[in-house]
């Protein structure tokens, strides 16, 4: 044991002795932070850290950026606000990052956007949906990529109008993100559907929740419309009660998430059918250069991409045009760079919105459908996130910078 | 509200209570006979989830069919009884006769191995368990569909409370698991085998925890967390029931099941503060819960700093430390210098629960609500009332007094583990207030903004700050402990009833101690919050009261600068070792269960005794 180790540090110490010349000669790596859940979340962020792995190695094969190439140092966000900023600072302050991004929970984004604030340094909120982030605890150095909860409940509801339910019934996880979907769907889908009314709420501790009991206390109500903001573990439980207890028969379900491969796969065959959901439906995608990445992905890492390798794989090359449109890695310029930039992106072209720093990535919305033994996405279209944003006038009313 | 659906709702909360029985009645005769509070009993109910999830469906691929599934279940019990053996064999034996607090720390260092290891056996991802054959169709009670296979698990509840008992009534085993929790030391004297009794009891609790987490699979994913969440209920269920008596945690189950069944839809946000209410409630009106008795009087082993003469160096010492620790930011970098920041708040919490532990002999196992209310004190006096630091800080000291005044006066009137379990209680008791009182607190997201004014805000300037507060409340405290106040602790600590006899008025004696302590841990709390700019309920959970103990613990427990040691040795650890792995949580687990069985007296303590040797 020891002898070996003496040994690799002896080599360890040759290969940097014999690299030294050469490392010099060119450029440091370009360092960037990163930070997720990988522990608590890890079906999500483990395909996301794929995806960003997947994009840093092409960007680094041809070359990097600005003639330097592109390092990534990851760190465990703990899922929690404060391990959060604390990783944060680490990244900041000993390995002298540039930027940073990633972090799952809406709450943790927040509190990354409050810290990017104080800090003054560059933070792109990756996958955080709470509204929050981009609307009343935005500021200046905190960006988002994927379509944010009031986008994406927009996209549902518009979808809710058809089926002529009324009676609504909402489920959420008690934190940041559930309770602002909850709030955002209260909204639209009074103002978008006359007569509509909220009959019953149910906001289980993230995590935590008393699935028979929860769904009988919606039963109780008779919704004709429910509303479901769970996801992981909560909403596996969720759907084998509502199932058994025939919940969804009657009844129109819009879920936020729903269909993404992450959430999907743990149901088995237990899918919901007919639930409208946002989601990816990676296996019907045909655009040449979306498939072109699916393909790859799934020979790199033999398995089928979630939402969160897509996430991974388009933040990362966008950090790429941000610091070569820069030509730095100050963070004035990258923010001037990012402001009403437009990046080609696999999904096609997205727009970074300056006034909210929102970007204009859609989301894919259908309906769940048991495809094998797996659940999958059918009748869905992509909604660019565009024409679902929240106007310029609601943006200027809350954000305070 | 119709009656079917009261009938519904209350057969949920049964098949709940059922589960949570399983579970707690393993915990409780664990305690009864070994009295040590298996905080690991948690991760044997988490083993036994995985367990069946992975193996079920493995064993319904060979064949199809209830008796396979059933099978599984209980062969995935009896993997995890023995594991239990293990965990008897290689650990808890060696502790039996160690103060409470070793005990309880030694299980929660298996606690932190168990977590690691299951991701690396089971993998990272939640594994949903097959439904049992046979009972996937729901059943039809008063015009409403209700999953059978609740209903069997209805049924299991009564069934093992129905065996254990033929078991603790009919047959030797039982009878000397009776005997051994009415009085241990007299059936070792009366020559029953006890390792054998021991190790049999730790089989059966922890085949009781397997069982509970392996039936949890039809209706549950198997995830890690489980682990916490259960233990935290479970204990909820024994100190209600009384500690060491099943009937008692049948009932607790009960009652705390239909509580959480109603309790939703009265309280639809709040339905973890309503059970640990139910437990403070309790505890109030019977101190022992309800069927548990009270603790014999001499029981307990409390392990403290002794009273010995101060060096005629101590004064230049403490000048060269705080000296040389002033004059850090000369060569620090600013990680470096929010490194050590961190270390002398957390030195600062660690001293302030020795004030309990090592000078009164008051384990509090939930020291986290005094440290996490200082910080969302000072958080809330931010966000609410905009008051700056200067004002904030004082703010968040003076909530955790109070809440230590109000825990204080529930928790001296008991001793030992019944203590501890009060302030564990009470930690949670704050954890899920703050948890779930969104509209206050900001539930999970905590309170974000809490910086620090203009002045302190630089790395410097905020570690001098930190340094200054830090030496002075510590210098104060160290006066606190060599005062008579202090001398009268030890003795209390060392004999209550003698003390009583000189006329010293222990219960408050102690409650002063417990607000001079909060108080500490609230300042300490406060600056934590103000060097990380935000709260969150984590402040305030099991892991954050098991830091300090930790700190204390290496630092050395006997010894008045042990736990400053113990929380520079430990962070700096912890900063050095979690980058490099992601199975810090296994390295800290071994560390703390290294430490219980090879170095009890800690870093400095073990120092101090060489030098003695020596000298």
């Amino acid at each position: 044991m020891t002898k070996a180790s003496t040994t690799r540090w002896l080599a360890l110490g040759l290969a940097l002795a014999l690299s030294f010349p050469a490392a010099q000669a060119q450029q440091a790596p370009i360092k960037i932070g990163e930070l997720n859940s990988y522990a608590r979340w890890a079906a999500f962020t483990v395909p996301y850290r794929n995806g960003w792995q997947m994009a840093l190695d092409e960007i680094n094969a041809k070359g990097g950026v600005l003639g330097r190439q592109l390092e990534i140092v990851s760190r465990d966000d703990g899922a929690t606000t404060g391990d959060a900023t604390r990783v944060a600072d680490e990244l900041v302050t000993r390995e002298g990052a540039a930027l940073l991004f990633g972090s799952f929970q809406s709450n943790v984004g927040i509190a990354m956007a409050d810290y990017a604030n104080q800090k003054k340094i560059l933070y792109i909120a990756a996958e955080p949906l709470t509204d929050a982030v981009t609307m009343a605890q935005g500021n200046r150095y905190t960006f988002r990529i994927r379509p944010s909860n009031y986008m994406q409940v927009g996209m549902l509801v518009d979808q809710a109008k058809a089926s002529g339910a009324k009676r609504w019934a909402i489920v959420a996880p008690n934190y940041e993100y559930g309770q602002s979907a909850a709030d955002v769907f209260k909204r639209l889908i009074k103002e978008r559907v006359p007569g509509a009314e909220i009959v019953a709420e149910q906001y289980p501790a993230l995590g935590k929740i008393e699935a028979g009991a929860t769904v009988s206390a919606l039963e109780q109500a008779k919704p004709d419309g429910i509303f479901n903001v769970l996801f992981g573990p909560d909403l596996t439980q969720f759907v084998r009660e509502g199932n058994t207890r025939g919940l969804f028969e009657d009844a129109t379900v819009l879920s936020l998430l729903t269909g993404e491969p992450e959430w999907l796969l743990p149901l088995k065959d237990e899918v919901p059918e007919g639930w409208t959901v946002t989601g990816y439906p990676w296996d019907e995608i045909t655009d040449p250069k979306h498939k072109a990445f699916i393909d790859a992905y799934r020979a790199k890492f033999k398995e089928t991409p979630r939402l969160g390798s897509l996430l991974g794989y388009m933040v990362v090359y966008m950090i790429r045009d941000t610091i070569e449109r820069a030509g730095s890695v100050e963070t004035e310029a990258m923010i001037k760079a990012l402001e009403d930039a437009k990046f080609d992106t696999v999904v096609g072209p997205v727009t970074m919105r300056g006034i909210d720093n929102q970007s204009t990535m859609g989301a894919w919305i259908g309906k769940l459908v048991l495809k094998g033994a797996n659940g999958g996405m059918t009748d869905w279209s992509y909604k660019d996130g565009a024409s679902f944003m929240p106007t310029e006038a609601s943006v200027k009313a809350v954000r305070k910078d | 509200m119709d009656l079917s659906f009261l009938a519904i709702q209350a057969l949920n909360g049964l098949s709940s209570a059922s589960s949570l029985f399983i579970t707690a009645c393993g915990l409780t005769l664990v305690f009864g006979v070994t009295r040590i509070v298996n905080f690991a009993h948690g991760s044997l109910y988490m083993i036994g989830a995985y367990t069946a999830a992975t193996l079920v469906p493995r064993l319904l691929e060979l064949s199809f069919g209830p008796v396979t599934f059933w099978a599984g279940i209980l062969a995935s019990a009896i993997i995890v009884g023995l594991i239990g053996i293990l965990i008897e064999v290689l650990l808890l034996r060696r502790i039996y006769g160690a103060p409470e607090l070793f005990q309880l720390l030694a299980t929660f260092g298996v606690v932190l191995v168990v977590q690691d290891l299951t991701i690396l056996i089971f993998g990272p991802e939640d594994i949903l368990g097959p439904r049992a054959p046979g009972l996937r169709a729901p059943v039809d009670i008063l015009g409403r569909r209700f999953p059978s296979y609740e209903l069997v698990l209805i049924a299991a509840g009564p069934i093992v409370l129905g065996l254990v008992w033929l078991l603790l009534r009919k047959t030797r085993f039982g009878v000397l698991v009776r005997a051994a929790t009415q009085d241990r030391e007299m059936i070792a004297a009366l020559g029953v085998n006890q390792a054998l009794l021991f190790t049999g009891t730790l089989f059966l609790g922890a085949f009781l925890a397997g069982l509970g987490g392996a039936l949890q699979i039809p209706r549950v994913s198997a995830h890690a967390g489980m682990d916490l969440s259960i233990i935290a209920e479970a204990f909820v269920v024994t100190v209600v029931g009384g500690m060491g008596s099943v009937p008692g945690a049948f009932l607790a189950a009960i009652v705390i099941g239909q509580l959480q069944a109603f309790g939703i839809l009265i309280f639809p946000k709040s339905t973890l503060v309503v059970v640990f209410l139910l437990m403070a409630v309790v505890l109030a009106v019977r101190p022992y819960g309800f069927f548990g008795r009270p603790e014999v009087i001499g029981g307990t082993h409390a392990v403290g700093i002794a009273s010995r003469e101060r060096s005629p160096f101590a004064v230049l010492a403490v000048l060269a430390v705080v000296g040389i620790l002033a004059a850090l930011p000369l060569i620090g970098d600013a990680y470096v210098l929010k490194v050590a920041t961190e270390i002398l708040i957390f030195a600062l919490f660690a001293f302030s629960l020795q004030l309990l532990i090592g000078v009164g002999g008051l384990v509090s196992f939930g020291h986290a609500a005094f440290f996490g209310l200082g910080a969302y004190g000072a958080a809330l006096a931010v966000k609410w009332l905009a008051l700056p630091m200067e004002a904030a800080l004082p703010t968040g000291l003076l909530l955790a007094a109070l809440g230590a005044a109000l825990v204080g006066a529930f928790v001296v009137r008991l001793s030992g583990i019944y203590l501890a379990m009060m302030t564990l209680a009470a930690a949670q008791i704050v954890f899920a207030v703050a948890f779930q009182w969104v509209d206050v607190t900001g539930g999970d997201n905590g309170i974000v903004g809490v910086w620090p004014s203009a002045w302190a805000s630089g790395p410097t300037a905020y570690y001098l700050f930190a340094l200054a507060l830090t030496t002075a409340v510590v210098l104060l405290l160290m006066r606190i402990i060599d005062a008579p106040f202090g001398y009268a602790l030890r003795a209390a600590r060392d004999s209550a009833a003698r003390a009583e006899a000189i006329g010293l008025n222990i219960r408050r004696h102690r409650w002063i101690a417990f607000i001079l302590s909060g108080a500490a841990a609230g300042l300490a709390g406060g600056i934590y919050a103000f060097s990380r700019g935000s709260v969150d309920p984590t402040l305030l959970g099991i892991p954050t009261s098991v830091d300090a103990l930790t700190m204390l613990l290496v630092g050395g427990i006997q010894t008045v600068t042990g736990p400053l040691v113990g929380a520079g040795v430990l962070h700096v650890l912890r900063d050095q070792i979690m980058p490099l792995t992601s199975l810090w949580r296994l390295v800290l687990g071994l560390s703390i269960i290294a430490i219980v069985l090879i170095f009890p007296r800690g870093i400095v303590g073990t120092l101090r005794a060489w030098q003695e040797e020596r000298a």
